[in-house]
């Protein structure tokens, strides 16, 4: 069990030293600029590894997973106004999502709603919150010290050293945290994927009847992993609100959970670091396109969805590896190379 | 008693309302059980056609009860022929290729006709009074038109040769195809009359929100919610589901104001959907269409 868990992990090891690499090698080589921006790009890489892990190996259906990246933003922004510092707001932050996510899951998985209206609920919760946070824009809405600020937003304030609140951290330092927390985060939902918990809910997302008559009890394996990625959303937010330096309700729009649901089907179902490396690329990509007038985001987003769930509809991680695979191995084992096309990777 | 009735009023608009706004979704959904989550993009193609048009001196009346759903079911049996029809079977890929559609179709019309609205239409109808109190005699003239839209779904679906295969699709796509339907159409045409509904409901809700390319996504959360509250059946799911979260939504709106309207229906829909996962014409009103 632990040595085969070793070897599966072999992948995830060697991605997470390369990450290690680039956190170090990054802030000596690129300008300050190009580093602020990498800190979003970071925050939103970890959205597409939580998604990855509730969509990819749950088989849950979550389109509204920016939701919890939204509310950890929030929760990060509203805690640490009240708190005056950022350690225990993080803490918060998680908790909110998590336990949003496990209340919310609780009235799926227990009620058995089915993939197509689990997406749909999901995401129309986002869609609610987003119109919620942004009628609150009057005086009477405040948490604490925090006015939540309508559509404006709230100023989050930055991250601080644990042990002193006012140390706050330059944007560099907060890059090396980012970066930190997302190889953190993939080596921990790599590791789990890999455990018994994570191999239970990969059987579930195969043929969950079949999980179900082995006597396992399919909805609390599902209310796991949905809240864990929730957890694991709200770090995003917090990063992201950290690099952005505010968070607004536009979180929460449809442009943006739309966004998380792309990066995951270009990256490719079934693995975590194909929806982190589509998030990289798709993030420098619309920020070129954001530059001229003529292609719309949109448009783009749009053509890029219909492109792959026509065309590519595994993902590039996931269609990469089949093609390594099928010129190493060239005609050896057509049904061996069949049966591994369901098996995962890192 | 004057503000009775004038809340009972908004209570009832409220629900027309929903079930107008829905209708278009339930049918494509009762008859493929597909979310279709370009829905608020068609809703948002109607009210442009109505604008585009009137700006061009073409009657209102005409623009909003002829023009809006016959573009925009043209453009839904296009879409059904060269992107939905690829992916039966696959139900996910089929939400997650609408999805792309409701972003190329926010992105094209942001191209076409800029960000921001251009010009609007105002309602054509002045206000009635109740008592003291008074209302808008558009509002009138929706709650009317939702009522006749019901009527002539159910006719088309009840009365004639297309309805009763439809039916049948509905209930058994597969024996219906083995004794010679040709479920394809069948499905063809049930996506470009439901896109036909949405353009309608779209045109008519123009003079009332004005136009802009994001509009669809106000329309969505609620016309979603409502749809799969209401379960399979088209007519007596989106009615039941528009009287439930209609009349939840305006009294808590009453009580608490705009802002919480809209999370009591959506609590109310989820702690439905716990104790009826199917809907509740999953559970009551099996037979009914």
């Amino acid at each position: 069990m632990g040595g085969s868990t070793l070897r599966n992990m072999r992948p995830v090891i060697v991605f997470a030293v390369l990450g290690l690499l680039f956190m170090f090698i990054a802030p000596q080589v690129l300008q300050l600029f190009t580093i602020i921006n990498l800190t979003t790009a970071i925050a939103l890489a970890v959205l597409a590894l939580s998604l990855a892990l509730v969509w990819g190996f749950g088989g849950i259906l979550c389109f509204g997973q920016v939701a919890f990246f939204g509310l950890g933003a929030y929760a990060y922004t509203i805690g640490a106004i009240n708190f005056g510092g950022s350690t225990w707001a993080i803490l918060v932050a998680v908790m909110v999502a998590s336990a949003f996510a496990a209340i919310l899951g609780y009235f799926m998985f227990f009620g058995r709603v089915s993939d197509v209206y689990l997406g749909v609920i999901t995401l129309t919760v986002t869609l609610i919150l987003f119109s919620l946070i942004r009628r609150t824009s009057g005086p009477e809405y405040k948490i604490g010290n925090a006015l939540l600020g309508g559509f404006n937003g709230v100023t989050s304030p930055p991250l601080n050293l644990p042990w002193d609140t006012r140390a706050f951290l330059f944007p560099e330092q907060v890059f090396y945290v980012a970066m930190a927390a997302l190889i953190l985060c993939y080596v921990f939902a790599g590791w789990l994927v890999n455990t018994h918990f994570g191999r239970v809910c990969v059987g579930i997302r195969e043929n969950e009847l079949r999980a179900e008559l082995l006597g396992y009890d399919t909805r609390l394996y599902k209310l796991g992993i949905f809240t864990v990625g929730a957890g694991i959303a709200a770090v995003g937010g917090v990063l992201f609100c950290n690099g952005v330096g505010r968070i607004t309700p536009d979180v929460f729009n449809l442009y943006n959970a739309a966004l998380t649901i792309i990066w995951v089907i270009v990256g490719g179902r079934g693995t975590l670091i194909g929806p982190i490396a589509a998030t990289f690329g798709l993030f420098y990509l619309t920020s070129a396109l954001g530059g001229q007038s003529v292609l719309n985001n949109n448009l783009v987003l749009g053509v890029i969805l219909i492109f792959f769930v026509l065309l590519v509809p595994k993902g590039i991680a996931p269609t990469l590896v089949d093609w390594v695979e099928a010129r190493r191995r060239p005609k050896r084992s057509a049904r061996g190379r069949r049966r591994r096309n369901g098996a995962d990777r890192a | 008693m004057d503000l009775v009735v004038a809340v009972l009023f908004q209570l009832i608009y409220g629900i027309a309302n929903l079930a107008l706004i829905s209708l278009g979704l339930a049918i494509i959904f009762g008859m493929m059980r597909v979310i279709n989550l370009a829905h608020g993009e068609f809703l948002m193609l109607g009210g442009y056609t109505v604008v585009v048009a009137t700006n061009a001196g073409v009657n209102i009346w005409f623009a909003m009860l002829i023009l809006a759903p016959l573009v925009v079911g043209l453009i839904g049996v296009i879409v059904e022929r060269l992107l939905i029809r690829w992916l039966y079977g696959r139900m996910v890929d089929t939400l997650l290729a609408t999805w792309g559609l409701s972003l190329l179709l926010i992105g094209l019309v942001t191209s076409i006709f800029g960000a921001s609205t251009g010009t609007t239409v105002s309602p054509p109808l002045g206000t009635i009074r109740i008592g003291d109190y008074s209302a808008s005699g558009y509002e009138l003239f929706l709650i009317g038109v939702t009522l006749v839209l019901f009527a002539a779904v159910y006719a088309t679906l009840k009365l004639t040769k297309l309805g009763l295969v439809a039916r049948g699709t509905m209930q058994n796509a597969e024996m219906s195809s083995a004794l010679g339907v040709s479920t394809n159409r069948i499905y063809m045409i049930t996506f470009g009359l439901g896109a036909a509904v949405s353009g309608l409901a779209g045109g008519l809700l123009a003079p009332m929100t004005g136009v802009l390319p994001t509009i669809g996504a106000t329309y969505i959360a609620k016309a979603f919610i409502t749809v799969i509250s209401g379960g399979a059946s088209i007519l007596a799911g989106t009615a039941a589901g528009s009287v439930l979260l209609g009349g939840v939504n305006g009294i808590f709106a009453f009580l608490t104001g705009p802002t919480f309207g809209e999370v009591a229906l959506l609590v109310a829909a989820i702690i439905l959907l716990r104790l009826l996962p199917t809907g509740i014409t999953g559970r009551f009103f099996r037979k009914s269409i």
